[in-house]
């Protein structure tokens, strides 16, 4: 299909930094700066990505890393500083110009139009897409090849987050750039799945395509980068070859300072009576491209940490509505520390000790045009915390009491007191929505994606205390895509994929081999072998692909 | 040079007060060229429209009168707007609300009591709310489009309301014009002064102060601004997104009623073909110019108010059509949803670089 998939693997022993600056240079920033407002988000920064090269881009969220790819990429205009392409200046306007250089990208926020359809939202992003049906075909294949399967007829606004992404990939791929810039494309993939995409990033490298590769996995960019340039408050503190550094010396270079390690109590915890279980759990699909939940069995104990891994789109977000009373289901299905509660609303399970944490954070966990004591007031205004004085008068001062509280124990940055949510960045906003929930010591905690897109400080901090909270007695349920936080604080891990839960496994007698064959549809097999019941010891590797 | 908007990082309280201000100023700059364009003097154009009428008394008090539907079904209005439901259709609910009161003294026009007029009034309330519970069921049921279906009914509503005057309520003292009978005084609003002001006036400013703290201060105002600023998050939260549609369309529904009533009653006191110069569309101006925010609307039901008398002013004083009124109503809306981009967004001017050192 493509000419540059089929041949030689990349040459392992090539020359790693020592002698870049004599190889040939494909992009070159000399002194960029980009300044939003009061906050210099790139100053003075100078880059040389080779031809051929992986050449990761490391930083702390808000270090400005997306603010310099996108420099690159033609959608932000620095302020000052030039890009050499090939040797020559070159002005980047917008991102046409850039794709017409050769240069391709994948966004971490996608850019995709919700009401079209795949092959749709692919075709224009290219200069000359040609026939639909042909063009489909070419996605289809294409997509197929590197391990992230795409239907072309699917409508993006019914796709989840994972998948998005694979078309954003793809919709680059298509393009045969000289450089794509890809920022941070496995969190959404199996361990499998990046295997496979590394292959690829690898086998492009070869053909002399150069990769700018942003991620927060230290381990991956150690493996596949040839070059890493850390970013710390907007200007290169460091540049250095992965390979040659440790994952602990590569984070303290973008943090500045040692991150502190999550201490799950190493043994097993103290098991309490069980607080939720869901007992053969049915959703139905809410849309002909949701997933639909089947037969899902799972107690979760006052005392300890449940993960479910999974790919993205697997059913997590059905699993979670279901959980928290979004969606309604049978009163049996769920039952939070013995009652039934499958048929009662998100406010009873509060009111019961539950807590919940979506994967949105902007729009789902919190509305970005209300100030965060508004906020607050959204998911506690009937858990008995004052927020509501008599008359069903709204209490502002117990609200604001709350906020700064919150504020204080997660370390909450805002520019000022009380802003509005969507002010708020990324991961300051998670600390804030997590914090609304664990300030309440809750029995139940369900949480969705609890550090995506979090900065590794931020990240252990929400870890630890979701640790700490299950220690205190309560159960606590996380649903992530991130193996490493699984494996940081998971006590039993189970896996979803199409709608079907597979066992949760005690962390000892899993790891990441078991866990991606069950991704990749090995809970089905499992569940299909067990029936109704859940086996006590997993199967032998099922599928028996390895 | 270039202009582009930039996106604020919150709203910008300071363009919140202002975006109104500056859309009422650039109608007037509008206003005036339309009145040169007109031959006429613009000056004297924009102060026999927009100035005249404050400094005389009678126009002053038919200020208040022309305002109090328009305030009343406004804040009704705001509340569905602030929950994303859009209720296009609120002449229909004044209208149906102004036939439901009517019942009562027409047909049964001996009933005269103390509780005449109090039944009315509930009469056109609940008439208003279920013509306006149409849209909201057919809403919240199948998905359907509020907007087109509470336009149509409104229409359905006046074509009703022509059959009846016509028709069966026709009064048959009437020389068979196209009226009702006159309402008895139990069935009249109790006037207030010396023209034509009711107590309409006092009651809606009563209504705006009550919904002015149920919106900002109660759990339900809470709940109606989340539902509409992020339906998801509102379902976190506990709230139903068709409870609310139900409920805040019964809330507008029943205050355009309510204001229908109140005009027959008050200012017509009897049933007419046409009983409202498109109250229930020129409320909905008022709703955005007033910041959806009750107070904001008291203030903006004066100015949609002062177009009216000021249309009229003009077509006596200078000769020019009083559909100028409309025009500058639509003006009005079209300027303040366009100041309101600045609410979000700040408006840049830069060099563009490029072309400059291109040029160099």
């Amino acid at each position: 299909m493509n000419e540059w998939q089929n041949d030689k693997t990349p040459d392992e022993t090539e020359p790693r930094p020592s002698g870049r600056q004599t190889r040939e240079a494909l992009l070159e920033a000399r002194g960029l700066t980009k300044r939003f407002g009061d906050t210099l988000a790139n100053e003075n920064v100078d880059l040389r990505i080779n031809k051929g090269e992986i050449h990761a881009l490391l930083g702390e969220n808000g270090a400005g890393k997306s603010t310099l790819v996108k420099s690159f990429y033609g959608s932000l205009e620095p302020d000052s500083g030039e890009i050499f392409w090939l040797g020559q200046k070159v002005n980047i306007d917008n991102p046409s110009e850039a794709r017409s250089l050769g240069i391709g990208m994948v966004f971490q926020h996608f850019s995709l139009f919700e009401a079209l359809t795949v092959v749709e939202n692919i075709a224009l992003a290219l200069p000359n897409p040609g026939n639909m049906a042909e063009l489909a075909e070419r996605i289809r294949s294409i997509s197929e090849d590197y391990g992230l399967p795409l239907n072309p007829a699917d409508v993006v606004a019914d796709l989840p987050v994972g998948i998005r992404q694979r078309i954003e990939i793809i919709r680059c791929l298509l393009q045969e750039p000289k450089l794509i810039i890809m920022d941070e494309p496995t969190s959404v993939l199996t361990p499998q799945e990046a295997d496979r995409l590394f292959v690829t990033l690898e086998r492009l490298a070869g053909e002399g395509c150069a990769v700018l590769y942003i991620s927060h996995r230290l381990e991956e960019v150690q493996r596949i980068c040839h070059h890493a340039t850390i970013l710390r408050h907007g200007r290169v503190v460091s540049e250095c070859d992965p390979a040659r550094e440790t994952a602990s010396s590569l984070a303290r270079m973008m943090v500045g300072v040692d991150v502190a390690n999550v201490s799950a109590a190493a043994n097993a915890p103290q098991l309490g009576p069980v607080r939720l279980r869901l007992t053969n759990l049915d959703l139905p699909a809410s849309s002909p491209f949701a997933t639909e939940l089947t037969n899902i069995n799972l107690d979760v104990h006052a005392g300890e940490v449940v993960a479910i891994a999974g790919v993205a789109g697997n059913g997590q977000s059905e699993l979670f509505d279901a959980i928290s009373g979004e969606r309604p289901v049978a009163p049996e299905m769920i039952t939070m520390d013995d009652l039934p509660s499958g048929a009662r609303s998100i406010t009873w399970r509060r009111q019961k000790s539950a807590a919940f944490v979506p994967e949105e954070r902007l729009g789902h966990g919190s509305v970005p045009g209300l100030e965060l004591t508004g906020n607050i007031t959204l998911t506690r205004h009937s858990t008995g915390d004052g927020l509501i004085a008599s008359l069903g008068l709204l209490s502002r001062t117990a609200a604001g009491r709350l906020e700064q509280k919150i504020k204080r124990a997660f370390d909450v940055r805002m520019s000022h007191d009380n802003p509005e949510a969507r002010s708020l960045s990324g991961g300051n906003l998670q600390k804030f929505v997590v914090g609304r929930e664990l300030d309440r010591r809750p029995g139940i905690m369900v949480i969705n994606q609890p550090t995506w897109g979090v900065d590794a400080g931020a990240a252990a901090l929400i870890r630890q205390a979701l640790i700490d909270l299950a220690r205190s007695g309560s159960a606590v349920l996380v649903i992530s895509q991130d193996l490493d936080e699984i494996f940081e604080i998971a006590d039993r891990i189970a896996v979803v994929s199409r709608g079907i839960l597979s066992k949760a496994e005690p962390v000892h007698i899993m790891n990441r081999e078991k866990i991606g064959l069950l991704m990749a549809g090995g809970a089905e097999t499992q569940a299909a072998k067990s029936g109704q019941q859940a086996p006590d010891v997993l199967p032998e590797a099922p599928g028996g692909a390895v | 040079m270039r202009i582009e908007l930039v996106k604020r990082k919150e709203h910008s309280q300071l363009m919140t007060v202002l975006s109104p201000l500056l859309a009422v100023l650039l109608t007037l700059i509008t206003a005036a060229i339309l009145f040169s364009l007109a031959g006429k003097d613009p000056i004297e154009g924009l102060f026999k429209f927009f100035i005249e009428p404050l400094f005389d008394s009678w126009s002053l008090q038919e200020l208040l009168v022309k305002a109090t539907p328009l305030v009343l079904i406004a804040a009704g209005l705001s509340v569905c707007y602030l929950s994303n439901n859009w209720n296009i259709g609120a002449e229909g609910q004044f209208v149906v609300g102004a036939i439901c009161g009517s019942f009562l003294p027409i047909i049964f026009p001996d009933f005269q009591n103390a509780l005449t007029l109090p039944l009315m009034l509930l009469f056109g309330i609940a008439g208003g709310a279920c013509w306006a519970l149409i849209p909201a069921i057919l809403k919240a049921r199948f998905s359907t489009n509020e907007i087109l279906s509470s336009l149509m009914l409104v229409y359905v509503g006046n074509l009703l309301l022509d059959y009846l005057v016509r028709g069966p309520w026709r009064d048959p003292d009437g020389y068979n014009f196209p009226e009702s009978l006159l309402f008895s005084d139990a069935a009249t609003m109790p006037s207030i002064g010396f023209g034509r002001l009711t107590i309409a006036a006092p009651i809606t400013l009563v209504v705006i102060v009550v919904l002015a703290l149920v919106l900002s201060r109660t759990l339900k105002g809470f709940e109606i601004r989340v539902m509409g600023e992020s339906p998801r998050a509102g379902e976190f939260a506990g709230f139903s997104k068709g409870r609310l549609t139900l409920f805040v369309f019964a809330i507008s529904g029943g205050l355009a009623g309510l204001a229908g009533t109140m005009e027959v009653s008050g200012s017509l006191n009897q049933l007419l073909p046409v009983i409202s110069p498109g109250y229930g569309f020129t409320a909905i101006i008022v709703a955005f110019l007033g910041r959806l925010n009750p107070i904001g609307i008291l203030i903006a039901g004066f100015v949609l108010a002062l177009s009216y008398i000021g249309g009229e002013g003009v077509q006596a004083s200078l000769g020019i059509s009083d559909k100028i009124s409309n025009v500058i109503q639509g003006m009005l809306l079209f300027y303040v949803l366009a100041c309101d981009t600045l609410i979000l967004y700040k408006v840049r001017i830069g060099h563009n670089r490029r072309t400059a050192s291109q040029g160099a």
